[in-house]
């Protein structure tokens, strides 16, 4: 063998990349279903396309944008207020707070989100009026007509606040439970007290159990919102259904509100990217990347492989030769 | 109580844990200045009472002062009152603790573990704390890695700076619960150091430890727990090279 001068005396690893064919196929076969099924909605003549295009900024659709996304803000912010409440009742040495806690989340996870919009939109029904005033006494400093004081958005946002919080309350709860007791020991032997310990020490380190379930909530409560339909508010579905039952092109609609929905959802997602990416401090060696520096590996790692490819092809070049 | 030269005063400390009692009537005075050892199997109850001394676990019968001060309650005539949350943390910032497992806070730098409690809890200015701090991570060998997580620190580096956070409350008793029983051989060394200059500075300090060659060099006293009670107290040379009860002689016999 002469080999031995051939070789190539460089560590570097410069094999022939194994072939995968199936994967070509795999990738093939769901191309051409995705293509069909593309193909079938696109040519289909039920949709006429230029509704889509005439309705997705129409005032009434914007309007229904703003209101949901005001709705699922408000709605998420005092949820999470009172999921931090109700988890730390949850846990508290207190048997009543903690019975209260437990019998919060029973009852409101327990009955459908729907009944529960619909219950505080007929709350009229249930007390005529709220006043502010002495209990058990005749005395009011003021008093209101129920559907004057709860109009049909507030009671939405009530709803699904506190329908929510019951369901964050666990997250909350399963965050600040995952710290290790040896965090609060150090704290307390530093001479902190049990509330500046939980704000400082406890709760930041549970973010980052917290966040990424929470981001799901926040898409969840997007979504909810839709069902807030039912007490007419007009929200982006009740936008988009009113429009279509007046010109009746109801799937266009339907398409105009979810491009909408798809919309936020993927703008929702880059403030939790750098919620995560801060709480994540300290935690790993490496920080994740931005996109931007994502963007850059990628570019660089992409170059590296097509001089890998050069080195290949020479490679081979010369064996033939 | 008047000032007296006892730093802290155990008189008969027990305590259970269900129907196990870990401490059975610990009396055990320790002088302002002194460093003591304590030494003992696993399950003797040496950390616990460590614990008890900063009310991290509340004793079930006998007294533990303080300089002077009752650990916990507090006494009016003839009856004892528990103590809140805050009087207890007030009590806590004059003793520093320094753990196994170094119990650092992660989500923040060296810096930032040393001068959260001066300004959370002591009222500092940044400046001051931050001045004072730098100062504790240039004398336990740390001053370049202020801005580093604990994460990126070697076992070793985070327990220095446990020591430093502790310091930085201005303790006047210092207690260390196997400090370095959770590192690795080499690094061991450098934390043992910063005990010494401790130690020399005039610290008042409660080490648990397996270290026995610290021990004999640094503490003023050693004492041998075992089963909740103490067994054996003297100087460190008296009870390694002399034990008189046949339980510290089996204990040591297995260590040396």
């Amino acid at each position: 063998m002469t080999t031995d001068v051939e070789r190539s005396t460089d560590d570097d690893v410069v094999a022939i990349p194994l072939r995968h064919p199936w994967r070509w196929v795999a990738a093939a076969a769901v191309i051409v279903v995705l293509g069909l099924l593309f193909n079938s909605l696109w040519t289909n003549e039920n949709i006429q396309k230029q509704y889509i295009w005439q309705f997705v900024f129409d005032p009434r659709i914007l309007k229904g944008v703003w209101i949901t996304l005001i709705v699922t803000i408000i709605s998420m912010v005092v949820a999470t207020i009172l999921a931090i409440i109700l988890a730390i009742m949850r846990m508290s040495a207190n048997p009543v707070l903690r019975g209260v806690s437990f019998l919060y989340i029973w009852f409101f996870r327990g009955t459908p989100l729907l009944v529960q919009i619909v219950f505080w939109g007929y709350l009229g029904l249930l007390y005529k009026q709220i006043s502010l005033g002495v209990p058990l006494t005749d005395f009011h400093i003021f008093a209101v007509d129920t559907n004057t004081l709860i109009p049909a958005l507030v009671g939405g946002v009530i709803a699904l606040s506190l329908n929510e919080a019951a369901y964050a309350a666990e997250i909350v709860r399963a965050g600040l439970l995952s710290i290790d007791h040896g965090q609060r020991e150090a704290a307390y032997s530093l001479g902190m007290g049990p509330g500046y310990t939980l704000r400082r020490i406890i709760l930041p380190q549970s973010m980052k159990v917290i966040i990424p379930p929470m981001g799901n909530e926040t898409i969840s409560m997007l979504k909810n919102t839709s069902l807030l339909a039912v007490v007419a508010v007009p929200e982006l579905y009740t936008a988009s259904s009113q429009i279509s039952s007046g010109n009746l092109r109801q799937v266009e609609l339907l398409i105009v509100a979810s491009l909408w929905y798809l919309f936020i959802t993927s703008v929702l997602s880059v403030p939790q990217f750098y919620l995560e990416r801060y709480y994540a401090r300290g935690n790993s060696r490496q920080l994740p990347p931005t996109p931007y520096q994502q963007l850059k590996q990628n570019i660089a790692r992409m170059r590296g492989r097509a001089d890998n490819r050069r080195v290949a092809a020479k490679a081979r070049e010369e064996m033939s030769a | 109580m008047n000032d007296t030269d006892l730093m802290v005063d155990a008189r008969g400390v027990r305590k259970w844990f269900g129907t196990h009692e870990v401490l059975k009537s610990i009396s055990l005075t320790i002088p302002r200045g002194e460093v003591l050892s304590l030494l003992g199997p696993s399950g003797s109850g040496k950390s616990t009472f460590l614990r008890c001394i900063n009310h991290l676990e509340a004793i079930d019968g006998g007294r533990i002062y303080v300089d002077d001060e009752l650990i916990g309650y507090k006494e009016r005539g003839d009856k004892i009152y528990e103590m809140k949350p805050r009087e207890i943390a007030k009590q806590r910032r004059k003793i520093g603790m320094v753990f196994q497992r170094f119990n650092l806070f992660p989500h923040m730098t060296a810096l930032g573990n040393i001068i959260d409690a001066p300004m959370g809890v002591n009222g500092e200015s940044k400046e001051e704390a931050t001045a004072q701090a730098l100062q504790l991570l240039d004398r336990v060998g740390l001053a370049d890695r202020a801005d580093a997580y604990p994460a990126q620190l070697s076992g070793g580096q985070q327990q220095r700076v446990a020591i430093a956070r502790a310091l930085a409350m201005k303790p006047k008793l210092m207690l260390f619960d196997e400090p370095t029983s959770a590192l690795d051989p080499e690094l061991v060394g450098d934390v043992l150091d910063v005990m010494r200059d401790l130690a020399k500075s005039g610290m008042t300090m409660i080490v648990v430890t397996h270290e026995i060659g610290f021990s004999r060099e640094v503490a003023d006293r050693m004492v041998f727990m075992d089963d909740g009670i103490v067994v054996e107290a003297g100087a460190p040379n008296d009870v390694l090279d002399n034990p008189q009860h046949p339980r510290t002689q089996a204990f040591l016999e297995s260590v040396l």
